[in-house]
């Protein structure tokens, strides 16, 4: 994979969920991923009481070079939420769910429809020129998948497609390695295992193929969208403003 | 999505999802028995390693199962948790041998300093209030010469109550007497566990040492960690040849007891307590060279001659790598001084990194700031310090914050 090769050095990932949704395992196979894929990649998890409904929030950080940082995201240029009660009921440690984001971000919301928000928040957000994407994760995870619980996987299906890394070809290997182990397939194979085994390898094997095909859904409705050109929009829009004489 | 899918999940009678590790088949101690036992020398420092990208709880359990450990003893306390979790499955791999959770921290640290007494080698972790919990033993333990390795994954102690990192417990740890080695990121907290088994069983030291690294930014975080193969091993600890003897049939329990001049209340008694403690000071200094060989010295220093110096210990270091790299951007030079260890306390090494520094920063993790209170009582000059910035109650470091403070110096004098 070209690590990065759009001419952003790096992305900041804040992503905000409740508990139950996997949004740090969401973290894990977007980090990993872009590890496979020759990039450099950092991750870190926050929550507090570990149930569910409870708020998440897990940070990525993707770099062309070594990365030092350390510790949560304050300041990121993306942002995703797993679930609209994290804007609604303010489920987030992060308060408003934007807070911190760099002027020309992105937010994904895990949403069927737009989410109401409050006049001040809408100002704000446009201020920044924040481009916001609604993808019905759950409801992707739900028909490819037959359960809402891969919502995690549409959305790293998703953002992959949005800012195009890691490329699907890793991602699979990574949502692989998340569920399969890393030993457990290289060790020996299903020939060498008993019975037992090959029965849950062919479960494990089946829940890999239905969680990287709502991966694979969620990319292709990013692209659909025209979400891979956020950055290409960007750069039209800045160069649009310095050929005004505006900084 | 689950991972479970139709598999069968066995509970308690509380319905509680049992988690605890099976005792080890016959087949999983076969394959920890065949792992070699090679000089410490050549495992620290010569083996080859491959990079593999893990968390620092991972990287912790590589370093357990490369250290041949007799016990390790537990009570779940996050972030601890997921740390002594991976050494379950070490314990169910059979490269642990034996390994139960005690009833709290306090029976956890009394019993970690019963087996060690005992001379096999111990292994316990712990975070935040568990270790103020267990403190009053664990500052026993060096007194009683006990070598031991106790892992602290950072978090806040204070009310109100959070989990995220805040290292101010460390404070507490200062004067213990124990060794305090405070990892920077997941690749140290391999080193620097793996590495405080051989530093505290030395003759010459014979004392535990506590690990530190700031929770979840760095146990529940991802990084590159250089392993050399899983078929290699410490040599098991020489208990025989450490400065206070086992507790065996030769030296039973009671003749210890019976023996311990410090029970008598007489001005001999005063002498020999005073004089004991201060072995184990001087035991702390002796770990010095250990430590240089193995950990690569007490500090490292980046950017030397820069005017303004950076001092910092644990996940700090990486802020302030970040911090020195973005002022180079603007065109000034930042050095830094990473503490390895804080103890002992790098007096000297820290006296002459920063002994041409015009303006030195301590960005911390905790609000007492006890490294910039303990770099401020080594150096000549103390005004040269700038305490901060810091965070505390488990927020990370804007590197932006240590640009600031760069650049000036916010809200102080």
């Amino acid at each position: 994979m070209a690590a990065i090769d759009t001419g952003v050095k790096r992305f900041n990932i804040r992503m905000a969920g409740i508990g139950g949704q996997g949004v740090v395992t969401a973290s894990h196979i977007l980090s990993n991923g872009v590890i496979i894929g020759k990039g450099e990649s950092t991750l870190v998890p926050f929550f507090g009481s570990e149930k569910r409904m409870a708020p998440v929030e897990s940070y990525v950080r993707i770099a062309s070079g070594k990365i030092y940082e350390i510790g949560e995201i304050i300041y990121p240029n993306i942002i995703m939420i797993f679930h609209p009660q994290v804007i609604t009921h303010g489920k987030s440690y992060t308060m408003p769910f934007y807070w911190g984001l760099k002027k020309d971000g992105v937010v994904l919301i895990n949403s069927d429809a737009p989410v109401p928000m409050i006049p001040d928040q809408v100002r704000e957000l446009e201020e920044n020129n924040a481009k916001i994407c609604y993808i019905p994760a759950t409801k992707i995870a739900n028909e490819v998948g037959g359960t809402d619980l891969a919502t995690n996987m549409a959305m790293c299906g998703a953002i992959a497609g949005i800012i195009q890394m890691p490329d699907l070809k890793s991602l699979e290997q990574s949502v692989k390695e998340r569920f399969l182990g890393k030993g457990f397939v290289v060790s020996g194979g299903t020939a060498s295992l008993d019975n037992v085994i090959e029965k849950k390898f062919a479960k494990k094997a089946e829940l890999v193929a239905k969680n990287f095909a709502v991966v694979q859904a969620a990319h292709e409705y990013a692209i659909e969208q025209g979400w891979n050109q956020w950055q290409k929009d960007r750069v039209t829009a800045s160069d649009k403003l310095q050929k005004a004489g505006v900084n | 999505m689950s991972e479970g899918l139709g598999e069968e999940v066995k509970t308690n009678p509380q319905g509680d999802v049992i988690t605890a590790a099976p005792a080890p088949t016959k087949e999983a101690k076969k394959g920890a028995a065949a792992q070699r036992v090679v000089d410490p020398d050549y495992l620290f420092l010569q083996a080859p390693r491959e990079k593999t990208f893990i968390t620092g709880s991972e990287a912790a359990k590589e370093a357990i199962r490369r250290a041949n450990v007799d016990v390790a003893i537990s009570y779940p306390i996050t972030p601890q948790s997921e740390t002594m979790q991976q050494v379950g499955y070490l314990y169910a791999e059979g490269y642990v041998k034996d390994y139960y959770r005690g009833e709290e921290e306090y029976g956890v640290m009394s019993a970690i300093a019963g087996a060690s007494r005992s001379g096999v080698r111990c292994l316990s972790a712990t975070a935040g209030p568990g270790l103020m919990r267990g403190l009053e033993v664990i500052s026993s333990w060096p007194g009683g010469r006990l070598p031991a390795v106790l892992l602290i994954m950072c978090r806040v102690i204070n009310a109100p109550l959070a989990i995220q990192p805040d290292n101010v417990e460390l404070s507490y740890m200062l004067n213990t007497g124990c060794l305090l080695f405070h990892a920077e990121n997941q690749q140290d907290f391999y080193d620097y566990a793996l590495a405080a088994f051989m530093i505290g069983e030395k003759p010459e030291v014979t004392l535990p040492v506590a690990v530190a690294v700031d929770g979840f930014f760095v146990t529940h975080a991802r990084g590159w960690v250089s392993l050399p193969a899983a078929d290699i091993k410490l040599p098991p600890r020489d208990c025989y040849h450490e400065a206070v003897p086992m507790m065996d049939n030769e030296n039973p329990p009671i003749r210890i007891s019976r023996d311990a001049p410090i029970q008598k209340s007489n001005f001999i008694s005063y002498q020999m307590h005073a004089s004991w403690q201060q072995e184990i000071w001087a035991a702390q200094e002796r770990s010095r060279k250990w430590i240089e060989r193995w950990l690569g010295g007490l500090v490292e220093v980046v950017n030397p001659k820069a005017k303004i110096m950076i001092v910092a210990s644990g996940a700090a270091v990486s802020q302030s790598r970040e911090a020195v790299r973005q002022a180079a951007e603007q065109g000034i030079e930042v050095g830094l001084v990473k503490i390895k260890s804080v103890r002992p306390f790098p007096a000297e090494e820290v006296r002459a990194a920063l002994d041409h520094a015009e303006k030195i920063l301590v960005p911390e993790f905790n609000y007492v700031g006890w490294l910039a209170k303990e770099v401020k009582s080594t150096i000549r000059g103390s005004e040269r310090v700038i305490s901060g910035p810091r965070v505390f109650g488990g927020m990370s470091m804007p590197t932006e914050l240590i640009l600031e403070y760069i650049m000036g110096t916010p809200n102080r004098r």
